[in-house]
């Protein structure tokens, strides 16, 4: 999933101190699932911004909405009935959907309520980690079906480096080497042999070095 | 501010602190009124929703009562309860309400006179305080939520 983290309150009430009626969006889908920014965040964050402008005097109406997904045009049009009524929308979704909602509506200032931050897995209920970079060249044939890309702190493709001791990451005891894990996991499927093979140079233009990106499926796209 | 009288919601767990209340009633022990008790089913069921809308909607403290470490019915909604508060306590700070307005407590069914304590202790806690912030400056709203 697309993992995200609110946004300090303080950067968010400044964001819509200048309006009176916003319309915060919430996301069914990824924000939901790591707790950033689907139902109930939506009307807990709505709640927080009520009480903190309630002490400061004034009443601001916000209108609570969440779709299924912000990162569809289909999506985004369920919004057409309340966008007249509101002078800013705050989306909660990641930064897909913050894009979505200010490209369907040219006059209405669009503010993002999460930090998008990577796509992640969860490791345990409340924590959810980072496994995938997108690099558009999926190496994980390669190493045993764990991403040195994502989870090495250097990228690095033949790995581990001076820098893993017992297992572990220099820059933290709390991070795992992924080379080390990739070695454990090859040895454990007797494909050591794999280990020996060196990666090439990777070619980063997929990954974004390119410009940005599209795919294009020719029998689906009109 | 001398007589303000706060306004404190207490969402209490059938099991144990619901009953403390009950303990604390046929022991004759007095504990002031400000305590609006609400039964939940578990301290675990206290949503951060619930939490923020009874402060939205007027409260000047809010206290979440879970049974004793080792004792929850459904073996571990007070601690989950005790990690919530603590989360809502710092998105309160963010708010600019006291976290000192939120108030995780443990009690046993047979703990009657010390609900009546931390009756008295926390009314005497948010009476210092004063009213809730947002109370200062909303207070048509308070009046709709007593």
């Amino acid at each position: 999933m697309i993992t995200a983290e609110r946004k300090p309150l303080e950067e968010l009430i400044e964001y819509v101190r200048p309006y009176d009626r916003i319309l915060l969006v919430g996301c069914n889908e990824c924000v939901t699932v790591c707790a950033a920014g689907g139902r109930k965040e939506v009307g807990l964050l709505a709640s927080a911004l009520k009480m903190a402008f309630a002490k400061e005097g004034k009443t601001i109406d916000i209108k609570e909405l969440t779709l299924e997904r912000q990162c569809d045009p289909e999506y985004i049009e369920e919004l057409v009935p309340h966008i007249e009524d509101v002078d800013a929308v705050m989306s909660m979704a990641c930064g897909c959907g913050v894009q979505e909602i200010a490209k369907r509506f040219k006059n209405i200032p669009v503010f993002p309520a999460v930090n998008t931050k990577f796509m992640g897995a969860s490791e345990q209920q409340g924590i959810w980690a980072e496994r995938c970079q997108g690099c558009g060249d999926c190496l994980l044939g390669l190493t045993g079906g764990i991403c040195p890309i994502a989870r090495c702190s250097k990228h690095l493709m033949n790995g581990p480096c001076g820098g893993s001791t017992n297992g572990k990451c220099e820059i933290s005891p709390d991070v795992d080497c992924v080379w080390q894990l990739i070695w454990d996991r090859l040895k454990a499927l007797g494909m050591e042999d794999r280990y020996e093979e060196i990666i090439p140079a990777k070619d980063w233009r997929t990954a974004g070095g390119g410009g940005p990106r599209k795919i294009i499926r020719e029998d689906l796209a009109e | 501010m001398e007589n303000f009288e706060p306004i404190i919601v207490a969402f209490c767990c059938q099991y144990c602190p619901y009953t403390a209340a009950d303990t604390a009633g046929t022991q004759r022990l007095c504990y002031p009124a400000n305590l609006k008790i609400i039964r939940v089913p578990c301290a675990g069921k206290v949503d951060a929703m619930h939490i923020l809308k009874a402060f939205e909607k007027g409260a000047d403290g809010v206290v979440v009562a879970a049974c004793l470490e080792g004792d929850c019915h459904f073996e571990t909604g007070n601690i989950k309860a005790a990690r919530r508060v603590s989360y809502i306590k710092k998105l309160m700070e963010e708010i600019g309400v006291e976290g000192e307005r939120l108030e995780m407590v443990m009690l046993s069914a047979g703990m009657g006179d010390r609900f009546a304590e931390m009756a008295t202790e926390v009314t005497e806690k948010i009476r210092k305080l004063g009213p809730s912030p947002i109370n200062l400056n909303t207070s048509s709203q308070k009046q709709e939520a007593c």
